[in-house]
């Protein structure tokens, strides 16, 4: 145990020694967040949208007033025909044209159906994706009250698109998971694989070898202060997002720190294994940014969602240990469930952990070759 | 006498490449051993070996009593080992780098501080300066202090002395003659020649072969022929001569003069004009002793 203390300290003093490890563990997450939270931020304020009235009654008139008044949007023009469509949204300044059809009031209370098309600038995906998101969630909402006063006739005006678990629509709530997922495991991957292969590389691990030091102590004696300092991050993550974006969590904090260090685990012995097939510090780091990052961002449903791929990558996607983190961590964040709905993927990163850290051991090498 | 180390007939490969081949020797208690070789003689290899860093292909490796192979881990706790290249934290102090080879050998430096004071002392002004902006030579004190500090049965340098200056060199090995009292068995690896005759015992080793082993004074008498000193001004000239000189054996440059043997073992009268008329005026000639060197040189021919 004293030898194991002592295998720790020297760890926790390379890590201190180290300016630039330092900055990796504490800096990047950081930026990161604050990167993430103001330049990916998804939330609209104030754009542009333009109606084309073609009812132009009570009801009409009031839905525009709930959409302009809502904070999102401002009105930029009024037109009068179809044809100036094309010409407004040109300009740029308008993100959305919203269309109601001709006695869009009457046919609403007559049939009980109306219809209405919103029109968004494509250029612009992520922003027409929103804004036409938004506006359905208005619209729907407008659609609640009106079908309330009518006295049960379930009025429709669109298909119902409902915006779950995020109704003050903000943006941020999206990412903060993600960048968590992300950044713990590349830290977390990254730093123990190159800790591990630096020691091969000044010929540190020759004379620890030669110690009576096991694999097992010298492993656990590199995982422990990377540990400790990631589950350190992940509460200033969280505290950072909590005081910059207003993000609380919903959910038990004392849930999301241990499903937190459960993936932490996982990342370390990720780490490890890495450090296990690759012999110089170059490779390891190759070996978690390019095999970790790239899969992280683009397979773990932290930007793209999984459920729009094709199924090869959706295969691929199961075998992404972020890819459960990311459903954990949303559902207790944003959503905040109990553990009750997370056991499945929390039991999928115990599996994993579990196998990476038997890989690791069995391929730790107590000779040279 | 008990042995510390055995070897049988042990064999390495590396791919292709026979690294060791056949390598047999004994090692006495206390015994200061040396491998003396050029780079890449195998020196490196088999002392990975001895510390059961590498498992020979063939024969057997018997340390300390135990089976390199098998008893590993009793063994890693006996053995002092200091690598080729130095081998120690840089990003750590000289006090940090001493405690932690001391606590993961379970050991603390009080506890052993009698038998590396006498080396460390030299270092201990610089304690908390960190390991890598230390000299080669303290860097070389450094680590046979941290080889040292859990009082090894066996202490195995594998090319201690290469890169550090000559003064260091000479500190060092009479660090190693002292530690003999502590009932320390060392072998030594180098390619220096000189620093063979600081060793009880030396094998002389050549890809990957023992060429042979025993006291260095026993070494160097076993050198076949008479040896002469042949000097001159010119050394480069004088050399070219000597080999075309029908009667010459072998010739080899040895810092100011050329170590010369001849087939009749004397260089008989014609030498002088011989080498007066190649245009090398000034010659001395003088009959001298072998080194290990040219024993050394001796049997790389014989076995080329």
């Amino acid at each position: 145990m004293k030898r194991f203390l002592g295998f720790v300290k020297k760890e926790f003093l390379h890590i201190f020694r180290d300016p630039r490890t330092l900055f990796l563990l504490f800096g990047i997450p950081a930026v990161q967040i604050l990167l993430f939270g103001f330049v990916v931020s998804q939330d609209i304020r104030n754009a542009g949208v333009a109606f084309l009235d073609l009812s132009k009654d009570e009801v009409t008139q009031k839905l525009t007033d709930r959409i302009i008044s809502s904070g999102f949007f401002r009105q930029t023009d009024n037109l009068l025909t179809y044809n100036d469509i094309d010409k407004v949204l040109k300009k740029g300044k308008t993100k959305a044209i919203i269309v109601y059809e001709d006695n869009f009031g009457r046919n609403l209370l007559e049939k009980g159906k109306a219809s209405m098309s919103i029109i968004a600038d494509g250029s612009e995906p992520n922003t027409a994706t929103l804004v036409t998101n938004y506006i359905m969630a208005i619209t729907v909402d407008f659609n609640r009250e009106i079908a309330g006063n009518s006295a049960g006739s379930g009025s429709l005006i669109t298909p119902e698109v409902r915006m779950f678990y995020n109704p003050e629509l903000k943006g941020h709530f999206m990412f903060v998971p993600g960048v968590i997922t992300l950044i713990l495991i590349l830290i977390c991957a990254l730093m123990t694989s190159v800790t591990i292969t630096r020691e091969k590389e000044f010929g540190t691990m020759e004379v620890l070898l030669v110690s009576p030091l096991k694999p097992l102590q010298i492993i656990l004696g590199k995982v422990m202060p990377y540990f400790i300092l990631s589950l350190i991050n992940v509460i200033v993550i969280l505290i950072l997002s909590w005081f910059v974006f207003g993000l609380p969590v919903k959910g038990s904090i004392a849930l999301l720190l241990a499903e937190s260090m459960l993936y932490i685990l996982m990342s370390l012995s990720l780490g490890i294994l890495i450090s296990t097939v690759s012999k110089t510090m170059q490779q390891a780091i190759f070996i978690s940014l390019i095999g970790l990052m790239l899969p992280t961002i683009l397979l773990s449903g932290f930007i793209f969602p999984v459920e729009n791929m094709p199924a090869v990558y959706r295969w691929l996607c199961t075998i992404i240990p972020p890819r459960y983190f990311i459903i954990i961590i949303k559902s207790i964040m944003i959503k905040g469930t109990g553990f009750f709905y997370v056991w499945k993927e929390t039991l999928v990163l115990v599996v994993m952990t579990l196998i990476f850290i038997g890989l690791s051991v069995r391929n730790f090498k107590i000779r040279l070759e | 006498m008990q042995k510390v180390i055995e070897s049988f007939g042990v064999g390495k490969k590396f791919g292709a490449t026979q690294a060791l081949n056949d390598i047999s020797f004994e090692v006495n208690e206390s015994e200061i051993f040396g491998f003396i070789g050029p780079d890449g003689a195998g020196k490196t290899t088999l002392f990975r070996i001895i510390a059961t860093l590498l498992l020979p292909n063939e024969g057997e490796m018997k340390v300390l009593g135990l089976d390199a192979t098998t008893g590993f881990k009793e063994l890693r706790s006996n053995i002092g080992y200091m690598p080729g290249r130095f081998s120690l934290y840089q990003d750590l102090s000289v006090e940090e780098n001493l405690n932690f080879y001391a606590t993961v050998f379970g050991t603390t430096v009080q506890e052993n501080y009698d038998l590396i004071s006498d080396i460390y002392s030299h270092i201990e002004p610089f304690k908390k300066r960190l390991a890598g902006k230390l000299s080669g030579g303290m860097k070389q004190k450094l680590a046979l202090s941290c080889a040292l500090i859990h009082k090894p049965r066996l202490l195995v340098l594998d090319e201690p002395t290469t890169g550090v200056d000559a003064v260091s060199r000479s500190e060092f090995w009479s660090m190693l003659a002292k530690l003999r009292k502590y009932n320390i068995t060392i072998i030594v690896s180098t390619p220096y020649m000189d620093e063979a005759m600081k060793c009880d015992r030396v094998a002389l080793i050549q890809n990957g072969r023992i060429l042979s082993i025993d006291t260095p004074q026993k070494i160097r008498e076993g050198f076949s022929k008479r040896l002469y000193r042949i000097r001159a001004q010119d050394k480069y000239k004088l050399i070219i001569a000597l080999r075309k000189y029908p009667n010459t054996n072998t010739a080899y440059p040895f810092g100011d003069s050329i170590h010369v043997t001849f087939i009749d073992n004397a260089p008989g009268d014609s030498l002088p004009g011989f080498l007066e008329s190649e245009g090398i005026p000034g010659v001395t000639i003088e009959e001298s002793g072998a080194g290990i060197e040219d024993r050394f040189l001796e049997l790389m021919e014989k076995t080329a």
